[in-house]
């Protein structure tokens, strides 16, 4: 796999720690939804650093984008989130992973559950369950901790159209007054009122920081889901 | 090489050059990386096998496990996402151990784990005191996050191949790609020479 130049053609501010970056690459071959590049920064002296992140937009989308929230001392992130311009050039190669994708011949019924910038993957499957007009159903819940941190959420709630997709929201810490999602950490219950029910057989993709993955993955199989149905990603801050 | 602009990076400050591999960062963190659930296993039931081209199919409970001789290692290890975690002290069972007396023709092994996760490496690979059966991380047992109650431990690989939940060892004739491995990951994964991908 080739590292590849991509140019950075627009720089979206999702929200005060998330840009998306959108990439130009002549040399892309294509992505299934919910897979990962690798970005390599280098430096004038030839030190270079490597991150993977994952790709936000869909296989049918004409840009590639990377969502990516900067991380408190992040060497890549805040170079991502706050140095890099449009214009610059980035090194990349990809895409990678096969396991954590979504594609209609994979069906359904699909239950989406991110916590924070976990939503990046998810948001690609969901524009592609879009750009095909699957009819496979989509529940998606997404978990951020106030509504200042809520990635796409515009994009998100109209996506939900009430009938083949619905998509919640749950805000963790800060609720505004008129708030009509939910308002706690993701647990049994929440989980057990999102998703179909475990005789349904949902294939349930799962992405956002450790303890996010791990709190849903669990109450999933103690509600009576199949393991072998839940796909999980976990990533956040890998700090000092 | 292309040059990014406004790039300065953090220089390894946090270990000696040479000691982590190219592309890896160091952190001091645990990050937590699996393609499904936890599973949760009861001890009472855990059994370790060695099977497939074996003179005699071998099995150990949990108490046998613990019975067999244990060792304490103090090791690196690197992650295929790009993170190394240094000095981290394990407690477990040298797969040598676990294979003394075994007659076997075979060059291969596909480890295989609660949860269906395998992954393959070459039998040269986890002898010669360079893998084993680590049950605890740390002075503590193992936690289910991290692959508790045992997973394989081979630190000279990428850290996919020290396979949480391990149950077994399959001797085979011939390589079959594991789980990550038929994924497009790297068939050996040496960190030392950056075998990430197929192709690496």
């Amino acid at each position: 796999m080739n590292w590849q130049l991509g140019t950075v053609v627009e720089l979206r501010e999702e929200t005060e720690r998330v840009t998306s970056i959108v990439l130009r690459l002549p040399e892309w071959a294509g992505h299934r939804a919910g897979q990962h590049v690798d970005v390599r920064l280098t430096a004038e002296d030839g030190y270079q650093a490597q991150r993977s992140y994952s790709i936000a937009s869909a296989p049918d989308d004409d840009d590639l984008v990377l969502t990516v929230e900067r991380i408190e001392d992040g060497e890549v992130s805040s170079y991502l989130v706050g140095e890099l311009r449009a214009g610059d050039e980035l090194e990349l190669r990809g895409p990678i992973g096969g396991y954590f994708v979504w594609e209609g011949a994979l069906g359904g019924p699909l239950v989406l559950l991110a916590g924070g910038s976990g939503i990046a993957p998810l948001r690609a499957m969901l524009r592609h369950h879009r750009a095909t007009g699957s009819t496979v159903p989509v529940r998606l819940l997404y978990s951020a901790r106030a509504e200042r941190e809520l990635i796409f959420r515009d994009e998100l709630a109209r996506a939900g159209d009430g009938g083949t997709v619905d998509v919640r929201f749950t805000l963790t810490r800060e609720q505004p007054p008129d708030w009509s999602g939910y308002g706690r950490r993701i647990d049994r219950e929440l989980i057990a009122d999102v998703a179909w029910p475990p005789d349904e057989r949902p294939l349930v993709y799962v992405c956002g920081p450790t303890g996010f993955v791990e709190a849903a993955a669990d109450a999933l199989v103690s509600l009576g889901h199949d393991p072998g149905r839940i796909r999980t990603e976990r990533f956040g801050p890998t700090g000092s | 090489m292309h040059i990014s602009r406004g790039f300065h990076g953090r220089r390894r400050e946090d270990s000696e050059p040479g000691r982590v591999p190219p592309g890896q960062y160091v952190t001091g963190d645990f990050p937590v990386l699996s393609a499904g659930p936890t599973p949760r296993v009861q001890l009472e039931s855990w059994t370790f096998a060695l099977r497939g081209e074996i003179d005699e199919p071998r099995s150990w409970s949990w108490d046998e496990l613990q019975a067999l001789p244990r060792e304490e290692i103090t090791v690196d290890i690197h992650c295929v996402t790009k993170w190394s975690k240094l000095d981290t002290v394990w407690t477990g069972v040298s797969i040598d151990t676990l294979l003394e007396g075994v007659d076997t023709a075979a060059e291969h092994v596909l480890v295989v784990c609660d949860g269906g996760y395998t992954t393959n490496l070459p039998l040269e690979d986890l002898t010669g005191g360079r893998a084993w059966l680590a049950y605890g991380y740390d002075h503590e047992p193992l936690d289910p996050e991290h692959g508790g109650p045992v997973r394989l431990l081979v630190p000279h690989l990428y850290f996919w191949k020290s396979a949480k939940w391990v149950r077994g060892l399959e001797l085979r004739i011939d390589d079959e790609a594991g789980f990550w491995e038929s994924y497009g990951y790297h068939n050996y994964g040496d960190p030392w020479r950056e075998q990430r991908y197929a192709g690496d």
